[in-house]
């Protein structure tokens, strides 16, 4: 690249960017008082669209000249729908579990008023002499916000915003760079791919990089399939432009012409950011021909999955992109020597992706020294399940699955004792509470017999079967399986039977050996990562919590009182209130009376045990409970 | 299952408005329509279908059989990609998709108790529609919603923490509806 052209691209970002900070200015002049809901998919299932219809309406009425802009997701999924508002002079604030007429109060009474109005509050975003800071929580000791940064603080749908918080900034600098450099830059950070299996990216960048043939592909992997993830999808809905940047980025290093965002169907909400993303990226000359002025093309289209776990899988994905079954094949050849069209394909998971222009921006040194030795940089959990705290987190590697789940998630919700906790999703594994404070690092969470997986964890607690989670995480391996490996295709499927077996109380003692016997077939006789990973949940569960199959097994028991076939629900006499029918009018099925002192009575055979009366019947009764084996009800006649 | 699919995608079992040639002429017109934006690529065939499957709600043969033209591929390898991937449909969708998440976190949190409601109230299983094609029953891997769970997607909506008694609460709104439109129509 010639000197010329060097300033060229650097005069083209700067008046791409002063272009952007004058559109946004009136958000950053500290004008007028700036409104931002949270409307990402899980702000939205909360009502989140209902708060903002409120706030423009109130906002309308009250006359008030004051920006309300749809941010992405924060994190806090658990407080959600989530406001925050910057007036003048205050530092931000931030109000959860906000109704439509909770964000009218606090229009009228925040943004007209002086009412800071703290009982709806989670604290202020900024350190501050008066008022509570959000980040005097527990949680923010161990929290560094990375590839979250703007998530939740721009409008994923304005160019304008990225920029303005020093996007597209990276870009800039990496095409003064030469591509050699670059590909230094990655590999003093030591970022290892963060889609499972933690293969080390600059690696991978190499083999693309000296591969011949030509063009060669980029792809990013959105195709986040583990139930129980969503940090893929968080960062698209939110902050779509730091993974088109990141990949702009890629592509320069390895020389790829072409490039695909592959986005799971089932997020009709990111397809659609990321769509709008890409046109405006577009439209600035931020892709495309001669990216910002230098002689360098690139153009990215998206591509929206259509419901096959096993895409997720990087050669199972490239078919499905060539119009082909989702079939994976063997590997070598690697994807980065020969993939989409038989040319170098390099594929990087999302958060990979977004990463780079971070790394590139602030240099190596400080992303590698943050984490452990073989893992650097943070990892991003999907907190779910029983804990408190829901939602979205980022942590430094080396974080304790303690300090995780107990600081950062704040614990177990209603009481209940810790039982284990799901990492990885299906290929993953259940640790125990002595696992729980092994680091959170690729390599740790491997030893034990768990992954990283692409990061979604689920809490259990003690009414939380084990049996039953390794039985549904087999349910789901059998039908994704693509049915191309005989051993992946027929072997899941006696797996399941057998759990199944188990959780209906039909199973045997020698049982257990054959699941761990074909637990090690399965792995030795697949050829993706779904059918070698298909077995880590039960072979956990197995290692771990061996009692509870047992129990199944010996006793016709469920220690967890979850599995359906085990259970029985009985209402204590000596608990039930003769004035109350709660349990009656609410159960579904119409399986409960009273007798004749008014005692209510549930119809074992009527009974689909959907646990309604339990939660209906009211706290200072508590008659309502669960027996294992079902046996144990007294028998009594049912007036019919 | 393919055969069990195929059997249902056949037009036979598809309740008739008017004639079967028209219906299935109307198909291949619609089809047309969205071939015209495409070009002669095999790697487009998956957009193709989902584009199809917008316009129509399913994928019936004689569409299928249009895009195989269109392609010049075997209709074989359309209806194998059709049959692989678990959005598309071989039979005709309900007025109102409900489709429940059995994702870990909603399956831990009584998914399946909130699935068995669901086909209680609509006396169908999942992959199957109400035969006055109201509401179609199905199940989804993940939503990505897990802070929510259980959850339920209907008609694109997702609702947060269903429960059994939420399913008649959501079944009652559309009956309103549906009766105040019935109303108004009179």
């Amino acid at each position: 690249m010639n000197v010329a052209a060097m300033s060229g691209a650097d005069s083209t970002f700067q008046r791409i960017k002063s272009d952007a900070l004058t559109r946004v200015k009136d958000l950053y002049d500290g004008k007028a008082p700036v409104i931002m809901v949270g409307t990402a998919t899980c702000g939205r299932a909360a009502g989140a669209l209902e708060v903002l219809q409120a706030i423009k309406e109130e906002v309308v009425r009250e006359h008030i000249d004051a920006n309300v802009v749809e941010v992405g997701c924060m994190g806090h999924c658990y407080a959600e729908p989530l406001v925050v508002i910057a007036k003048p002079g205050n530092p931000p604030m931030s109000y959860g579990y906000v109704t439509p007429e909770i964000a009218q109060r606090l229009v009228k009474d925040y943004i007209v008023r002086e009412d800071i109005s703290l009982e709806f509050t989670l604290g202020a975003l900024e350190e501050s002499d008066t008022i509570p800071s959000i980040y005097d929580l527990p949680r923010f000791t161990y929290e560094k916000h990375f590839i979250l940064k703007n998530c939740g603080h721009i409008d994923p749908e304005n160019i304008d915003h990225y920029i303005a918080r020093g996007g597209y900034e990276a870009l800039d600098k990496a095409l003064k760079m030469q591509p050699p450099e670059i590909w230094e830059v990655i590999k003093q950070s030591g970022l290892r791919g963060r889609g499972g299996a933690g293969f080390p990216t600059w690696q991978k960048w190499e083999v693309c990089r000296n591969a011949p043939g030509k063009p060669k592909y980029v792809i990013c992997n959105g195709d986040e399939g583990d139930p129980g993830a969503f940090m893929d999808r968080a960062i698209m809905e939110s902050d779509p432009h730091s993974v088109i940047e990141g990949m702009v980025i890629t592509a320069y290093t390895v020389g790829a012409r072409h490039g695909y965002i592959y986005v799971r169907a089932e997020y009709p909400l990111a397809v659609h950011r990321v769509e709008i993303a890409l046109r405006q990226a577009h439209h600035l000359g931020l892709t495309g021909k001669r990216i910002l002025g230098s002689d360098f093309n690139f153009d990215i289209k998206l591509f929206s999955g259509s419901g096959a776990f096993v895409c997720g899988e990087e050669t199972a994905l490239i078919a499905s992109l060539e119009g082909k079954q989702g079939l994976p094949h063997h590997r070598p050849p690697f994807p980065a020597a020969s993939g989409l069209n038989g040319k170098p394909t390099l594929i990087n998971n999302v958060k990979t992706l977004a990463y780079v222009p971070r790394i590139l921006g602030n240099g190596a040194t400080w992303f590698s020294s943050i984490g452990t030795a073989g893992s650097k940089g943070t990892a991003v959990f999907a907190l779910a399940g029983k804990v408190v705290n829901t939602g979205l987190t980022e942590v430094p590697m080396g974080t304790t699955l303690r300090q995780t789940i107990f600081d950062v998630g704040s614990g177990i919700p209603n009481g209940k004792r810790f039982k284990a906790v799901q990492i990885g999703g299906p290929s993953g594994g259940c640790l125990p509470e002595s696992a729980l404070d092994i680091p959170i690092d690729f390599d740790s969470l491997k030893d034990a017999g768990a992954m990283m997986g692409s990061g979604g964890m689920v809490v259990l607690d003690e009414d939380d079967c084990m049996v039953e989670i390794a039985r549904y995480f087999l349910e789901f391996t059998q039908r994704e399986s693509c049915g191309k490996c005989t051993m992946c295709r027929l072997g899941t499927k006696q797996m399941l039977e057998i759990l199944g077996d188990i959780t209906r109380g039909q199973g045997h003692i020698e049982d257990v050996d054959t699941l761990s016997e074909m637990a090690e077939d399965i792995k030795a006789g697949s050829l993706c990562g779904l059918g070698k990973t298909a077995p880590n949940p039960v072979l956990t569960t197995l290692k771990y919590f061996r009692d509870e199959y047992e129990a199944h097994i010996k006793e016709r028991r469920c220690p967890a009182l979850m599995c359906r076939d085990l259970i029985a629900y009985y209402i204590l006499p000596e608990k039930c209130e003769r004035s109350c029918d709660a349990c009656v009018g609410t159960c579904t099925v119409e399986a409960i009376s009273s007798n004749k002192k008014g005692i209510k009575v549930i119809d074992q055979e009527k009974c689909v045990k959907c646990n309604t009366c339990l939660e209906a019947c009211p706290p200072q009764y508590n008659a309502v409970i669960k027996l294992s084996p079902p046996e144990l009800v007294p028998a009594v006649k049912v007036k019919k | 299952m393919n055969a069990k699919k195929l059997s249902q995608g056949t037009l036979d079992d598809v309740p008739r408005a008017y004639s079967m040639t028209e219906e299935q002429e109307d198909i291949r017109q619609e089809t047309r329509k969205v071939l015209r934006r495409f070009s002669r690529q095999r790697g487009n065939l998956v957009p193709i279908l989902q584009k199809v499957q917008g316009r129509l709600g399913y994928i019936p043969r004689e569409a299928m059989v249009e895009v195989a033209e269109f392609l010049r591929i075997p209709e074989m390898d359309v209806y194998s990609v059709v049959t692989f991937y678990n959005q598309f449909r071989l039979n005709p969708p309900g007025k109102h998709p409900v489709r429940v998440c059995l994702g870990t976190a909603c399956h831990m949190k009584g998914g399946y108790i909130v699935l068995d409601a669901w086909k209680r109230r609509l006396s169908i299983n999942q992959g199957e529609t109400t035969p006055d094609r109201e509401f179609d029953l199905d199940t989804v891997a993940c939503v990505g919603c897990c802070a929510m769970a259980p959850v339920t997607v209907v008609d694109d909506k997702v609702e947060a923490k269903t429960s059994p008694t939420r399913v008649d609460g959501i079944l009652l709104s559309y009956q309103i509806e549906k009766d105040k439109e019935g109303e108004e129509t009179q």
